[in-house]
Formats: structure tokens, sequence, C-alpha cells
């Protein structure tokens, strides 16, 4: 019997969820022996042409990391959801955009502006931005086009499921692999479509060994302007934490390290808007009840947008109209 | 009048670079090199799309600019906060980030070395490209290095876990500190792992000796001139002049190896200008003062490169033992300083491998190590701070601007390898002339020699390209003037 065929790709991504692959360690054999490595642009040599000769629905799964920001990286999305039974987007980027999709706060013509005009540290006096095309005295050069908004994959092509995390945890990442090897080789049935895998089904505070009182929040005070206790609750602390609209998965890793959790799991189970839980939250844990006062009490978080969406804006239901 | 008619090579490595950086060489009708672009289709605006973010999420955002040298970001950023809200880290808070910060060194420049640089010498240059990667390198040193190598990847994430919270995008570096101290049970785990690093860097020497030092066909090829590029040196160096990576100033030196100049971070500005070119999306940085002169070698000119071999060229020395005695045997066995053959990148990544080992090693056994006292509250109103670190990969600098509540207005970055990025097509350029020549067949071989050029600087563009294992897999196509594939090369 044929092995199946596994494919790997990333598009506008950090590299961190190849790493992430990489740090399966020896499990990586399992994968290697179990299925057909097609085309993964970081540890073979398949090329894109190859991948285009592939007759459709060849490549029985596909792991697809980072998000779409220029025309490059949507004719890959294309082009192998053509060619993938199963697409996944693998990590934050792929799944709600993570914090490149910050970028969707703004536009490109102020991205152009700011990085080739107006940083202190560009010369630029014939105010030259980069062209898709380029004639030079010996030819023609040829760049993708930056497109105005950061697109999750699920934007572009249409998506069978998800494994979330900046990075995903490689237990995460292994407990995935296990389970498919498992369907495909005892012939289980397949998750329903659009499930979260490599995750939890509750918060980032169920994972959380922070003792959690009563919360009172009279003022939000950020991370470096106090020592932060390492046993109670950050958000007991007025240090604001998105473990309540965040899901679980990762372990509550940033809180054991004594600083927040910053949402890279995306919304919870039944959510779909990871800001909009939030505000929800704290709404139950700020100490008033008169609508003024909390105004002022949430008027002391910094940066609530960039905050409670740090890593799922191209989700988020405050994009903008022409995304 | 005789007609030009021009051939292009796109050397376009599809997987690994066709979405983050591209090659063409352009050939004239004598069938040499006549130019040589390298573009990078990619960009992400975190200088713009950074504004308005509080300047204390920044180490935790700026990760995301790289996930293979989160820890080069990570650390850049947290000086640069520091210097924003003038704030100094209690020496334990210093020596914590520091410690964190050579493990980094120590297991990213071994990545480099086994997976990726490596197996063009210690395979071959011309052996098949199916056993030119990491698998083709344990074949030849043997499965025991191989086990090692594994294992000293393994222990860099462990230690990272404990120190960065993370092993990839690490959070506990924050303005004025860090977010946790170590027990002295990891203390000890850490300082376990730590030594066997010193061995580690001093058995991968001993490779490098035993397989190319000794071999002269290689030595040859390090200093044969199509891999030599004659530009300026920069480097980040202490008090004495000695390589450091997480502090000091930098120095730049000529192609004599006298001293250019010497800034703080916060001068950066007075030194360092870049350029924009309407085929990629990087930018070309240049040396200020100098002013941009093109795509030019010499002390006329002012492209610098921020790489191994160019920190060890600015610096007068190794600030440890081990590697101060390798520093030595380097430069004596190369022709003394500066050095300015490509491929010895290799070489002195594998110096600041033992370095990094070796100073992590001190730090981890420091009394200090352990204290509780970790962190400065900031008390003085937010402005403005540069933080400069040396990342693997070049001179890493972040540059944040703040209104008195600590929100970003500006923000400049000017990442490792953009440094390198000028250089890098300079010495494709320079290894594509003297290979490629009218008559001769394009090999693979030929193809794989280019592409060391291009190697040696272990490119990550954007800080996000980055070749991990195996190798960078190419399509050479040679069309004539009429567009038509003349000559097609796969590997």
């Amino acid at each position: 019997m044929a092995k199946p065929k596994l494919a790997l790709y990333w598009a506008a991504s950090c590299g961190g969820c190849e790493v992430t692959v990489l740090d399966i360690e020896e499990k990586i054999l399992d994968v290697a022996a179990f299925f057909d490595i097609v085309f993964w642009p970081c540890a073979t040599d398949f090329k894109y042409k190859d991948v285009e000769a592939m007759p459709d629905k060849s490549i029985t799964l596909c792991l697809f990391n980072g998000s779409i920001r220029n025309s490059e990286n949507e004719k890959l999305a294309r082009l192998l959801r053509a060619k993938s039974v199963v697409l996944v987007a693998f990590g934050s980027c792929a799944h709600e955009g993570c914090i490149p999709a910050l970028a969707n706060l703004t536009t490109k013509e102020a991205i152009f502006k700011t990085v080739y005009l107006e940083t202190p540290s560009t010369v630029n006096p014939e105010k030259i931005f980069p062209q898709p095309t380029t004639k030079v005295k010996e030819g023609e050069l040829e760049i993708p086009v930056f497109y105005e908004k950061v697109k999750s994959l699920d934007q572009v092509v249409d998506v069978d499921y998800y494994i979330p995390g900046c990075p995903p945890q490689s237990f995460q990442v292994v407990a995935v692999i296990e389970a498919v090897i498992d369907i495909l080789k005892n012939g289980k049935p397949l998750p329903p479509k659009g499930t979260i895998l490599g995750a939890g089904d509750k918060t980032c505070c169920d994972e959380c060994p922070r003792i959690r009182k009563e919360k009172k929040i009279k003022k939000f005070v950020r991370p470096h302007e106090i020592i932060i206790d390492p046993d109670e609750c950050l958000l007991d602390q007025g240090i604001l934490c998105m473990g309540p609209a965040t899901r679980s998965g990762c372990g509550a890793l940033c809180v054991k390290a004594n600083v927040p959790c910053r949402g890279c799991y995306g919304a919870p189970p039944n959510v779909q808007d990871q800001g909009i839980k939030m505000l929800s939250a704290l709404s139950s844990v700020i100490d008033s009840q008169d609508p003024e006062e909390i105004d002022k009490i949430i008027g002391t978080i910094a940066d609530p947008t960039g905050t409670f969406y740090r890593f799922s804006m191209a989700h988020s239901l405050l994009k903008s109209a022409d995304l | 009048m005789k007609e030009t008619i021009t051939k292009h090579i796109s050397i376009d490595p599809i997987t690994r670079l066709e979405g983050h950086g591209k090659i063409d060489i352009f050939l004239n009708d004598n069938g040499d090199v006549e130019n040589c672009y390298l573009m990078i289709p990619e960009l992400r605006g975190f200088e713009q799309f950074c504004v308005g973010r509080p300047v204390e999420e920044m180490p935790r955002i700026t990760t995301r600019l790289c996930g293979v040298c989160p820890e080069a970001h990570h650390m850049a950023s947290a000086k640069a906060c520091d210097a924003v809200f003038h704030v100094e880290p209690p020496s334990a808070g210093r020596k914590l980030r520091e410690l964190l910060y050579n493990v980094f060194f120590a297991g990213d420049h071994a990545l480099h070395f086994y997976a990726l640089g490596g197996p063009d010498f210690v395979v071959g240059p011309e052996a098949p490209p199916a056993e030119r990667n990491i698998l083709g390198v344990i074949g030849k040193v043997g499965l025991e290095i191989g086990k090692k190598v594994i294992q000293h990847r393994a222990h860099y994430s462990a230690i990272m876990e404990i120190l960065g919270g993370k092993k990839i995008h690490q959070v506990t570096s924050i303005p004025g500190g860090v977010s946790k101290g170590i027990t002295e049970e990891e203390r000890k785990k850490i300082e376990g792992y730590v030594v066997e690093m010193v061995e580690f860097g001093k058995f991968s020497l001993k490779i490098f000796e035993d397989i190319v030092i000794k071999n002269k066909a290689y030595v040859d090829l390090i200093m044969s001139d199509a891999y030599s590029l004659k530009i300026y040196s920069m480097g980040l160096v202490d008090d004495k002049n000695r390589v450091n990576f997480y502090d000091g100033k930098v120095r730049v030196v000529d192609c004599n190896g006298k001293e250019f100049v010497k800034y703080s971070p916060k001068e950066y500005l007075d030194n360092v200008a870049e350029h924009v070119e309407p085929w990629s999306y990087l930018k070309f940085p240049f040396l200020k003062k100098i002013g941009w002169k093109g795509f030019v070698e010499g002390n006329e000119g002012s492209i610098y490169w921020a790489t191994p071999l160019s920190r060890l060229n600015a610096a007068d020395g190794m600030a440890t033992p081990l590697a101060q005695a390798e520093y030595e045997r380097m430069f004596k066995t190369l022709g003394g300083k500066p050095v300015h053959a490509t491929l010895a990148t290799h070489w002195a990544r594998l110096i600041e491998l033992l370095y990094a080992s070796e100073r992590a090693l001190e730090l981890v056994r420091d009394p200090e190590i352990t204290s509780q006292d970790y962190r400065t509250i900031p008390t003085e109103t937010p402005t403005e701070g540069v933080g400069i670190v040396e990342a693997p990969r070049g001179t890493l600098t972040h540059h944040y601007v703040t209104d008195e509540r600590g929100i970003l207005t500006k923000v400049n970055l000017i990442v490792g390898t953009t440094n390198n990025n000028a250089p890098i097509a300079m010495s494709v350029k320079k290894a594509a002339m003297g290979l490629i020549k009218k008559g001769v067949q394009v090999s693979d071989g030929i193809l794989n020699k280019i592409e060391m050029a291009f190697r040696a600087y272990d490119p990550c563009f954007g800080c996000a390209t980055h070749t991990l294992p195996g190798q960078m897999p190419l399509i050479v196509r040679i069309h004539n003037k009429d567009g038509e594939i003349i000559q097609e090369l796969k590997r």
C-alpha cells in the first residue's frame, strides 16, 4: 500500500512553526516512516513545480503555517488546497493572523511610507517604493504583490482543521500526529470539519496554577510597573491577563514564567471573537456597578485593541469593511 | 554595433526562497556575468503596526519577527525598553539575560554548522545533493557525534524553557530586568548542560580542523578570490574591544583592520543608514558617514558586513580563554587580520560557539545568578531608547520612541541579516563571475558553490527566511534573449 502523503508549507510566518515541528525530536522519525513527505520546503528539496504536477487531492494531509500577506502566499494556499484531501491551518498565523495581523489596524500605504520613507535610518530622496515588477537595464525583475490586509488561511481557501498556538507546543503536535496516524491506520472516522486540534476545550485559566480570589479590580497596572506575585492570579493583581478569553492547550506557560497570557491559543470553545470575550470577562471582575466608573477602570488598560486581539486580529469582528 | 544578448539565470530556490528570496543572474553575450540581483519578496511592517502598542509588550511582540532567532529580538527589545524607561536591570537580572543569550548563540550556531553550512565542507561541496545535509554529516562524522548534535539542541531547548519561559518566543525579559529568577536546582541543571556545551564547542572545532583545515583543497577554496569580499567589518565589543553578544559598543573596522568608528547604541543613526531599491522589499544598510556608493568593495565603498567573521575582525580578541586561543589560531592560519574570505565565516561561527558556551558557564557558576534581586521597577517617564545586541546573523538594532505613557509613537528596526543584504548580493555575484563562464556547463557542483557564498552568511531574510535542516533547493534556468529555456538544472 502506498504511504499517505504529507506536505508542510510556510506562508507569511516567522519560522517558529517549522522549529516546533523539528522540536518533536525523535517523533519526526515516526512521521517520516509513516508518511511520504512530498513537500516540506525547509527540510526536503521538492519544488513548487512538483506540487503543481501532482493530481488534485493527492496529498493526504497538508499542515499549512503562516498567514496570507502577499500574492505568493495566496498562490501557494490555493495550490495546496487543490492538491490536499485535508488542509490544516497550523499555528496562530494561519489560524487567525497572529501578530503580523496587527497590521490590519493600519494600511499598506502607511506601512510603505513608514518603512521606506519615514524610519529615521532610511535615506530615500527619490521616494522609491518596491514594485511588483521593475525594469532594470539587463531585464525585468519580479517580486510578489503586498496585500492591503493580512488574512488567515480560511479567509482565502476552505480549511478542514486548525491547530492553534504561537507556536503550537511540540507535545500537542505529537498528539495530533499520533491521532492522525491512528485514524489512517485503523480506518477511524475523521473529526468533524472545523475542529480545533492540538488544544484543550477549556480556558488558559483552567491550566493556570495561580490562586484565584474574588476579583475586585479598581485599576489596571502594567507588567513592568509592579513586582508580580508568583502565586496569585494576575488579574487579581490588576494585570491584564488574556487567560479567561484564551483556549487551553499550552500548559499556561507564560503565566508560569510570571508574565500574563497574551492569547496565542485563540478564543476558547464556542466563542467567535476573542476580544469581545475578554471584554465580557472583565466586566465580571471590575469592582464597580457605576457605568462611568467602569469606563474609567477600563480606560486604565493600555491598548485594549492591540491586547485583546494580539493574535486574532484577522478573525476579529472589528475588521475593517474592506477586508 | 554588436547587440548584447543578455541571458538570464534565475536562481530560484523555490521551496525555501521563492517565498523569501530569489537571485537573478544576467549574462552577456560573452557568457560573463553582467549583473546579479538578490530580491527579498517579504515585508511585515512591524515598524508601522507596533505604533500604538505599549512599549513593554515589544519584547513579546518582536519575537515574532523570527521563530528561529526570537531570543535576539527579545533581548534587543528588552534593552531598548530599559533605555526608554531610563532603567538598569540589577546585576542578577542582567546576568540572567546574558546567560540565556549565550546559550541561544551556542544552540543557534550549532544548528547552522551541522545542518546548514557544515555539510558543504564536512560532506564536500561537490558531493551528491542527497548527502549534503545533516544526515550526510552524521554519516561522515559518526552516529555518536550525531547523537551529541541532537542532544545539544535538546539541552538548548530545555534551558530556554527554564530561562525564557517558552522554547520558542521567550517572554521573561521585561523593562528593568527579568520576570523570574532561577532556583539552585534549576541552576545545577543548566550548569550540567552548559558543561557539555563547552565540550561540544571544542569537538566541533576539532571536526573543522580535521576535515577542513587539514585539507589543502578546502583551504584553497576558502582563500580563493571568488569567495573574497573586501568590505568594512562590524561587531559589538566590550570595553576592552573583545567580542560581546549582549552589550557594548558597535565597532567598525575598515578593509585594513583599522578602526573606522566605534559608537554606542544611541548614536546608531549617525553611523548607519538604509538604501531602498524598487526590486526588493528589504533595504540595504550602509555606513552613513561615507554615503551610499552602490554595491562596491573597498574602503571607498560604504558596504559593511555583520557576521561571525566580521565580529572577529572588528574585535581585538575573545573574552574567554579557549575561544581566544582559537581566535589567534584562525587569524594566524588565514594570514592575519582582517580576513575577507567569506567561507571563513564558518570557522568564526564555531569560535563564537565556543565563546558563548564558555561565557554561559562563567555566568551559570556566578554565585549571584540565583539572586532574587533581578528586577528594577522603572520610575522615570518613558521617552526614547535604542537597544543593540549581536544576533547570530548580525548586529541587531531596535529603536523606540514613546509618549509619556510609554505608548509607542515610532519604531525602527535594523535586523541582523538586513545588514548583510548588499554583501550577500555581492558575494553571490563574485562567486557567479568566478564560476560561470562561456562554454562551461552549469553543473550542480557549480550551483552549490555559488550557493555556498550565500549560505556562509546563514541568511535569515525578513528575519523569517531561514534554512533549516537540509539544503536550499535550486532551480537554475538559463534563458536566451527570447526567453526560451536553453538549459535547466534542478536539484
